[in-house]
């Protein structure tokens, strides 16, 4: 039977178990499976780099050979898990050298989430770009990129389609690095499903000071080659000229070598308090999974907590399983930063499909109240985001 | 006076603002920050921050 710890990903799920797990246990041997290159950056940071002049390469802050080296893993880079076979604890991986088996002790799914993608006609639909990693980011700032190097070229102009978080983030560094921003988005305000209707309204009004432009009840009919650079028609007729087209529609978990295996699959795959999968000896967390321990009124399997915070807690505490001292996974309540410094934001939601509204409690801070009137969620806008603290304490337990 | 980074998030610690909301005060070096402090955005231990200068 083998000794062997193997986790899947190398985002900062899978890179952060490594790195717990490894102050927990130091001679389990560790391997780490990735389709890409294992580099580890901070992912946060790819709707910020633009307005601070940081360059694809400088982003990643660990080289993967150093992850490896410091961690005591073996990292098998550019290589795709083809299959797991539960019963017999192995797993089929390809890579440029071929096809190989390995066999676990434990495995640990941590493969992220797709971005959706929504269908658009046009002979440059297949140009529509999403930005879920740093290799996508990188394609996003060369093309950029080469669009400012054209003498007489006009201002680069970007698409964002979505006013969610990662579509509002992206619009506001674009624009405060000079980009001309249009964003579009089929639902009537910026970032709906966090924010009371008045922060919208405040969020939208910071970033169009800074130039961004929202076209709001609309979508985005085609995406057409026009003249070395893209021309995009919306619903309304309208065509846009872009230098690119960003989609941030939103994320879906990956789960297709999940539900290959038989293993249970929700809208994520789905783990108990000791984020185990429906499999023994498969575990599973980070934006692939969802968790028992984020309870939901709308799924009897929990939620999804696609933010940095519930990985490392996530993490540690799946270390500590891992290295055998069983330990459930316990959240605490984690705000959210919004990244838009035009107006920056804190928002801690309330439990998913919990009934209530949105009371204004002051300047710039909003609390979600259930049916008893108790807080239960917090948005807080501008200066009030230094009041995380205390605004924390004051939501019902 | 200088500025760091989060490596696991990107979260900025800029020594000259320091954290008041912490209850860092404006001008607290990275070496003077407690121990006990961690990052707000992502929770990591002070003792695992490992920092970027920028």
């Amino acid at each position: 039977m083998s000794q062997s710890l193997i986790i899947v990903g190398a985002g900062l799920a899978g890179w952060t178990t490594a790195r717990e797990f490894r102050k927990l246990d130091t001679t389990t041997p560790v391997f780490l499976v990735t389709a890409d290159s294992g580099d580890f950056y901070a992912k946060p940071s790819l709707s910020n780099a633009f307005a601070q002049g940081r360059l694809p390469a400088q982003l990643v802050s660990t080289p993967a050979a150093k992850m490896a080296e410091t961690l005591n893993v073996t990292l098998l880079a550019h290589t795709r898990v083809e299959a797991i076979d539960t019963a017999a604890r192995t797993l089929n991986v390809r890579s440029a050298a071929g096809l190989q088996s390995l066999a676990y002790r434990d495995l640990v799914l941590a493969t992220g989430a797709q971005a959706i993608r929504v269908p658009v006609q046009g002979d440059a639909a297949d140009a529509v770009m999403s930005i879920n990693s740093l290799d996508d980011f990188a394609v996003f700032h060369a093309r950029l990129q080469a669009g400012a190097q054209t003498p007489g070229r006009p201002q680069r102009q970007v698409l964002i389609m979505g006013a969610g978080l990662i579509g509002c983030e992206f619009a506001n560094d674009l624009a405060q690095a000079g980009v001309r921003v249009r964003v579009v988005d089929p639902g009537l305000r910026p970032l709906a499903a966090l924010l009371p209707p008045e922060a919208s309204a405040a969020l939208q009004k910071a970033l169009e000071a800074l130039g961004v432009q929202f076209d709001f009840d609309c979508t985005v009919r085609a995406v057409d080659h026009a003249a070395g650079r893209l021309q995009v028609t919306l619903a309304t007729g309208e065509t846009v000229p872009a230098d690119a087209v960003l989609s941030a529609v939103g994320l879906r978990a990956d789960t297709a070598l999940a539900q290959a295996a038989g293993l249970l699959v929700d809208r994520a795959i789905v783990v108990n308090t000791y984020l185990q999968t429906s499999a023994a000896h498969i575990y599973a967390l980070g934006d692939c999974a969802q968790y028992a321990s984020a309870p939901s009124l709308l799924s009897m399997h929990g939620s999804t907590l696609p933010y940095v915070m519930p990985i490392m807690s996530a993490a540690r505490a799946l270390a500590a399983t891992l290295a055998g001292s069983p330990t459930a996974l316990v959240f605490s309540l984690m705000p959210v930063s919004v990244k838009t410094p035009a107006l920056p934001l804190v928002v801690a939601a309330a439990q998913a499909g919990l009934a209530g509204c949105w009371a204004g409690a002051g300047e710039g801070i909003w609390h979600w109240l259930d049916d008893a009137g108790l807080p239960r969620g917090f948005v807080l806008a501008g200066a009030q985001t230094s009041q995380r603290m205390a605004q924390a304490k004051l939501l019902a337990p | 006076m200088k500025t760091y980074i989060c490596i696991v998030c990107g979260f900025v610690y800029d020594e000259a603002a320091g954290r008041p909301e912490d209850g860092i005060a404006a001008g607290t070096l990275w070496a003077d920050v407690p121990a006990s402090w961690a990052c707000p955005d992502c929770g990591v231990a002070k003792s695992d921050f490992e920092v970027v200068e920028v």
